[in-house]
């Protein structure tokens, strides 16, 4: 990297920009993303290697020296996704739990948000543009902030001067899910409509006009003509909000409980490398289990995600 | 329009997914929830087992939840260790352990959503919700149980104002130097009894040839700890129990001459390149070493002595021996002669945020003699419970660890740290031991942890 960095360094700044632009897709250019992209990928690439490697080795060497010492072992693998005791992992139910917790998270405020977007960026009511700079400046609140009155609205209820506005939920078990589901559709809405919003707000209102004297009412405008042309923000925003859940630990930690019935694979992975982090080799199988279920979305769902990508930011 | 048609279609398939599996989760919470009422009807008629629960009550269809610092395979072992109890008396005890216990507490108390019980790690927290009025007063039968059963040390770090919250549970050890009975018996060398002797055989270890002391401080966001324990141990021999309660209180400031002294002491062993870093390398590879690896070169015959807690016999690789004829086994970190034999260590607390009957019936349970004993035939267990036969101990060193807590003579103090500020106990110390290591000398060092100690 040192020494390719500074040649970049030295083209750059004196040519002009449409030389600049070429530079940047030229072969240099290229080459250098490799190299990051090789640097980036490194240290997956020994914490993978050190998921199949015996626990005393990890332990006690790097994981390069596989190298000139290759041993394999499954035996990483079979203790967090079966291990017989709950200890060892039995990281396939809370897989399950994983999923249950991050679907409808990401369905709610994905039906939530494209609803809020559609009323504020195409139906006609007095101070929208208040409600909408309110939705946008709801992000700027961390979500660290909301996690005590958030879980004390669930534990305790709404008062206000001695009178019940809402009781306590009271909810136990799997009925847990519902306040982690509850959570994080909330701290998604601001960023899913302001995204969603931008999205909408480009399309040409001809379409709507034309659908409008066709007959159709805001449910088919929104259904027919609208979803369709929205589609690759709402994948965005999808991938955006499921890798969020999925990678979540903090809301299931405060929200979910975290017994065996509720929590999801962040938490458990938390636990598993024992009281006093002896028993840190697992986190190696342990993190690539959590990661594949991820992999899977984002590589089906890519070229979404990079179009959805540009949703606001390149206007016209 | 065809854009619409993939997406539908992949949202169609994620939504159908969804529903099964939520109908498979719930399928299996109905399940266990099944499971407790069938087992407690089966436990009505084998009333032969029930008969040592008896005393405890019926609570059929009650829930206590209890919140911990202890998770894996130790929280397996507690649940095993009550499940008897649990079905007998018809309580349902979930059980939830966290490595974010300290913080995650907090937040679940102030939002009115606590567990029913807590396992404290430190008194200095039990104390915080005590004072902020959290906490439930225990039971006068567990009050009675924790007196009989623990020794006044001990108990008194369950005390807040006079108020008695909650009885001990687990203990370990803090007062142990690893060693190679091996090695010593080849070499001819012999577990010295006083601090003199200590440092006698360290400097003919050195002699030898091998760095006779290994460490290593470094455990993630609390690198630093084991080397307050150092510290605590030192200050505990050299200012005795009554300095070393002043110390903790803060009625002895941290960088008062005595201090400085006793932390060079310490810097005597850790800061000296001929006595350290056997194994690893020079003084500041402790700061770099993990506290888990610490001891190892043990082992390897690279070093000849490791203080660590007796939860250390875990660390160990795979196959080796803990005994006292086997490769490694700890001896008591001596005092300063060999009469005086203070002793510190750590423990857990069993505190209630609510009083329930069932809350009470549980905790009454946990400090009994019953609980301990069970838990210590499933595996390594200490307990500073009087009630514990040491004879079943699971292993040596747990024998030798609870032989030093329920010897009478035995004066027990709590690991400072965890009585002091969290700002100092988990903060300031931390990183003041691992700059210290890294080079700072002594007296700025205390300077700078004093000047942290919260005002108030």
């Amino acid at each position: 990297m040192t020494t390719i960095a500074p040649s970049v360094a030295r083209t750059q700044p004196k040519t002009a920009a449409g030389r600049v632009r070429k530079r940047l897709s030229g072969r240099v250019a290229s080459l250098i993303a490799v190299v990051i992209a090789l640097l980036w990928t490194t240290p997956t690439f020994g914490l993978f290697l050190s998921s199949f490697r015996p626990e005393d080795d990890i332990k006690q060497t790097g994981w390069w020296t596989f190298f000139s010492n290759p041993q394999l072992t499954l035996e990483n693998y079979r203790e967090v996704l079966f291990g017989s005791s709950s200890s060892s992992g039995r990281l396939a139910s809370f897989l399950i739990n994983s999923v249950v917790i991050t679907i409808p998270s990401v369905l709610f405020p994905l039906a939530l948000a494209t609803f809020a977007a559609y009323a504020l960026s195409w139906t006609r009511f007095r101070g929208r543009d208040w409600v909408y700079i309110g939705i946008f400046a709801l992000q700027v609140v961390p979500l660290q902030m909301a996690l005590v009155p958030l879980l004390s609205f669930f534990s305790q209820g709404v008062e206000v001067f001695g009178i019940t506005l809402m009781p306590a939920w009271n909810l136990e078990g799997s009925g847990q899910f519902i306040q982690v589901w509850f959570a994080h559709t909330c701290f998604a809405l601001p960023l899913g409509v302001f995204l969603i919003h931008n999205f909408m707000s480009e399309l040409p209102g001809e379409l709507m006009e034309a659908a409008r004297v066709d007959g159709a009412t805001h449910g088919t405008i929104l259904r027919k003509v609208v979803l369709p042309l929205v589609a690759p923000a709402l994948a965005a925003f999808g991938i955006f909000q499921f890798l969020w859940v999925w990678n979540d630990l903090l809301v299931a930690l405060i929200f979910s409980g975290g017994t065996a019935e509720t929590a999801p694979m962040t938490v458990r992975l938390a636990q598993m490398a024992g009281t006093r982090g002896n028993e840190w080799q697992r986190l190696t199988s342990g993190a690539f289990v959590s990661m594949i279920i991820p992999l899977i979305v984002f590589l089906s769902m890519q070229r979404y995600f990079v179009r959805g990508l540009l949703a606001g930011s390149v206007k016209g | 329009m065809s854009l619409l048609s993939r997406p539908a279609r992949l949202s169609a398939i994620a939504a159908g997914l969804g529903l099964a599996l939520v109908a498979t989760g719930c399928g299996n919470s109905g399940g266990d929830s099944a499971a407790p009422a069938a087992s407690a009807g089966g436990g009505d008629a084998a009333s032969a087992e029930c008969a040592p629960f008896t005393e405890y009550g019926k609570f059929e269809g009650t829930t206590v939840s209890i919140y911990s610092p202890i998770r894996d395979a130790e929280a397996d072992l507690f649940e095993q260790a009550w499940k008897p109890f649990a079905d007998c008396t018809g309580i349902k005890i979930t059980y939830e352990g966290t490595g974010e216990f300290e913080a995650q507490i907090q937040v679940r108390a102030d939002a009115g959503n606590p567990p029913d019980i807590a396992f404290f790690p430190q008194p200095g927290l039990l104390e915080r919700f005590a004072k902020a009025g959290k906490l439930k007063p225990a039971s006068e039968k567990v009050k009675t149980l924790a007196n009989e059963n623990w020794s006044p040390d001990w108990v008194k770090y369950g005390t807040v104002d006079d108020v008695f919250y909650g009885a001990p549970l687990g203990a370990s050890v803090k007062s142990f130097v690893w060693y190679s009975p091996s090695m010593f018996a080849e070499k001819g060398w012999t577990v010295p009894t006083t601090w003199a002797d200590l440092m006698t055989l360290t400097e003919t270890i050195a002699a030898s040839g091998i760095k006779p002391w290994c460490a290593g401080i470094e455990s993630g966001d609390a690198t630093g700890w084991p080397a307050t324990d150092w510290i605590e141990d030192v200050v505990l021999r050299d200012l005795g129990p009554e300095g070393y309660d002043q110390w903790v209180a803060h009625d002895l400031p941290f960088n008062d001459p005595k201090m400085v002294t006793a932390v060079d002491k310490v810097g005597a062993i850790l800061k000296n390149e001929k006595y350290v870093n056997g194994g690893y390398g020079p003084v500041k590879s402790i700061a770099s070493t993990a506290f888990q690896e610490g001891g190892v070169p043990i082992t390897e015959g690279k070093c000849a002595l490791h203080r660590q807690a007796s939860f250390y016999a875990n660390f160990w690789p795979e196959g080796t021996k803990v005994a006292e004829d086997g490769d490694v086994f700890a001896f008591y970190l001596p005092g300063n002669d060999a009469s005086s034999k203070p002793v510190l260590g750590a423990g857990e607390f069993v505190a209630g945020f609510a009083d329930r009957p069932e809350v009470q019936a549980v905790q009454a349970y946990l400090a009994g003699g019953d609980f301990p004993n069970r838990r210590m035939a499933l595996g390594t267990y200490v307990s500073a419970n009087k009630k514990v036969d040491v004879s079943k101990a699971a292993n040596a060193i747990d024998k030798l660890s609870m032989e030093m807590l329920q010897d009478p003579s035995t004066v027990f103090r709590f690991d400072g740290s965890d009585l002091m500020p969290a700002a100092v106990g988990a903060g300031t110390f931390w990183k003041g031991m691992t700059d210290w290591i890294n080079g700072k000398d002594t007296k700025s060092t205390l300077d700078f942890i004093e000047a942290s100690w919260p005002k108030s």
